[in-house]
């Protein structure tokens, strides 16, 4: 039971940690000046070039590395159905690290899309 | 007034296409790995699995997708909220009961039917709200 709420901590923090400091990163290197291939590939290549996007890519791994860790150990309608707290840890994360305005209608939002993902996830 | 919509146009453009990537790539590569069939986990099983994945059509076609999503979901990040793109994407997962039941003729308990209807208020709860909360870049050093 504890290797397994470790293992969704890791999960949960890894997947937000990692895709928070995505966020930094892109916010960093700015928006695409068009959507054209040319101007995509130096988009891509400022992006790459940035160290929170590195930062992020391995946490987001070591994610992916719990989720099938803990698919070996516990069924799948337990697993994502648990795994669906990311989308409120990842809130307080936007609002306390990236400051975000999270306000009363995007909490609601969240909650309900995490209480939703469960639902569907455990059939 | 413009600028917003212009800009709430934008990023719901860009997380659908990050939705419908992620699904397609999601079943191209469901398709591609059933070809294959079990993969033996042994050195002589996981060799002959890799030789079969890189031979397979759909599962490339399921890289192809999923590399869309990562592309999109870059994008949208470098001007929309985190808290903005992070439940709009779980949108996919109503879209993949709705499909189930219509393409592939699943049943689907009334359980998941909630979740889907929970999960699309939240969607549009979300959608009303700005895409775009912090007015600068976070330039922070890594």
């Amino acid at each position: 039971m504890i290797r397994v709420a470790l293992m969704l901590g890791i999960l949960v923090l890894g997947s937000t940690g990692g895709e928070i400091a995505i966020t930094y990163g892109m916010k960093a290197t700015g928006e695409p000046e068009h959507f054209t291939p040319r101007a995509m590939l130096q988009f891509l290549s400022r992006a790459f070039r940035n160290g929170w996007f590195w930062v992020g890519v391995p946490l987001m791994t070591l994610s992916f590395y719990s989720l099938l860790l803990l698919l070996s150990w516990e069924p799948i309608s337990l697993v994502i159905p648990a795994s669906a707290l990311s989308y409120v840890v990842g809130t307080f994360g936007a609002k306390y690290v990236l400051r975000e305005d999270v306000t009363l209608a995007r909490w609601a939002g969240v909650v309900l899309v995490c209480i939703g993902v469960a639902l569907v996830a455990a059939g | 007034m413009a600028t917003e919509r212009r800009l709430r146009i934008k990023t719901l453009m860009m997380v659908l296409a990050m939705v419908v990537c992620a699904n397609v790539g999601d079943l191209m590569l469901k398709r591609g790995m059933s070809q294959i069939g079990a993969v033996q986990v042994s050195p002589t099983g996981l060799s002959h699995a890799f030789r079969l994945t890189v031979e397979n059509g759909a599962i490339w076609i399921g890289i192809f997708f999923l590399t869309g999503f990562m592309l999109s979901y870059m994008t949208v990040l470098s001007w929309a909220d985190y808290s903005y793109v992070m439940p709009a994407g779980a949108f996919g997962y109503a879209v993949l009961t709705f499909l189930a039941v219509l393409f592939l003729h699943e049943s689907v308990s009334s359980r998941r039917w909630v979740g889907v209807v929970l999960i699309c208020v939240g969607v549009l709860l979300v959608g009303q709200t700005k895409p775009r909360t912090t007015e600068l870049p976070a330039e922070v050093p890594a």
